[in-house]
């Protein structure tokens, strides 16, 4: 479980890739998990007869599932405290078997209020490219300025 | 209007859940007596939320039409720490309507809930933006109802592309 060095304010230019993360083919159980933590239990992603019910072809990815591992991605990347601001907005749904890519880029660079802080524009991509959600942060990037 | 405060104590056990229902890799998560909290965990607020928590709960809401569009967390000084106990209030911060791509329109809701710390000091801010259309999805989900708390209404999170 060794997380990666924390990018540093010196290496990261805009236009700057972050280091992608491909994620393992998502199961129900981890759709289970993931609302029996945060207590959203909308049947919808893990009662199958509910889900079909609901004109579904079956359970499909709570949404916050991914945003939060988009989070958790980038907390691995720039650290835990890091974080600032942090904005997800959901596009096409994902579904279980899908395999989920994690991925961002540097948009911008400032100093303020003695923080230096990065923003960036972040991915979450289907196997297929579509795009299941589209993210921004800002995170506080190598101590006082 | 504001709803009714209520408490949300930021408990080691819940962070160490919820880290790892959301793949987090670093160890402070797991280990740290104080650990920082992963990014989304404050969507666990939920089981914390009063009945009189959700501005919004009285109106009449079609839940089968109703979407999580969006979700965004502000952190002053970076996300709370275990131990923190936290005092949240919600309200609603904005409504606008759009056109959809489909034809109807679409009414969105953007709740603002606000986290203080002991001291008072505003440790975090969530927005949530719901957005309920004026008709079903072609493959709506069934009205789940609202959720325990109305932080995250229930529904189908496929909604941004059409925003």
């Amino acid at each position: 479980m060794t997380a990666p060095a924390e990018l540093s304010w010196e290496a990261l230019a805009v236009t700057t890739p972050l280091p992608e993360f491909v994620d393992e083919p998502l199961t129900r159980t981890d759709f289970v998990r993931y609302q029996g933590a945060s207590g959203d239990l909308n049947p919808i992603h893990h009662d199958e007869q509910y889900a079909r019910a609901a004109g579904f072809p079956g359970v499909f990815t709570v949404g916050m599932l991914p945003a939060g591992i988009l989070g958790t991605y980038l907390a691995d990347l720039f650290g835990p405290e890091s974080i600032r601001r942090f904005r997800v907005q959901f596009r096409e749904q994902s579904w279980p078997g899908d395999v989920l890519t994690y991925r961002g880029v540097v948009v911008g660079r400032e100093e303020r209020d003695g923080e230096r802080l990065v923003t960036l524009e972040l991915e979450v991509v289907r196997q297929t490219g579509g795009v299941h959600a589209k993210g921004w942060a800002t995170v506080a990037c190598g101590g006082a300025a | 209007m504001t709803s009714e405060p209520y408490e949300f104590p930021v408990e080691r056990g819940k962070i160490r859940e919820f880290a790892r229902a959301t793949r987090a890799r670093r160890t402070s998560y797991f280990d740290d007596p104080e650990a920082v909290t992963p990014p989304t965990f404050l969507m666990a607020s939920s089981f914390w939320a009063g009945p009189g928590a959700a501005p919004f709960r009285d109106e009449s809401r079609d839940w089968s039409r109703t979407l999580h569009g969006e979700q965004e967390f502000v952190f002053p000084a970076g996300p709370p720490r275990a131990g923190t106990v936290l005092t949240a209030t919600q309200r609603v911060e904005d409504t606008y309507t759009k056109q959809g791509r489909r034809g109807g329109t679409m009414e969105f809701t953007v709740l603002l809930t606000e986290y203080r710390d002991q001291a008072g000091t505003l440790v975090a801010q969530a927005r949530s933006t719901v957005i309920e259309t004026s008709r079903a999805p072609e493959k709506g989900p069934e009205p789940p109802g609202p959720g325990s708390s109305g932080v995250e209404p229930p529904g189908a999170e496929q909604s941004g592309a059409e925003s």
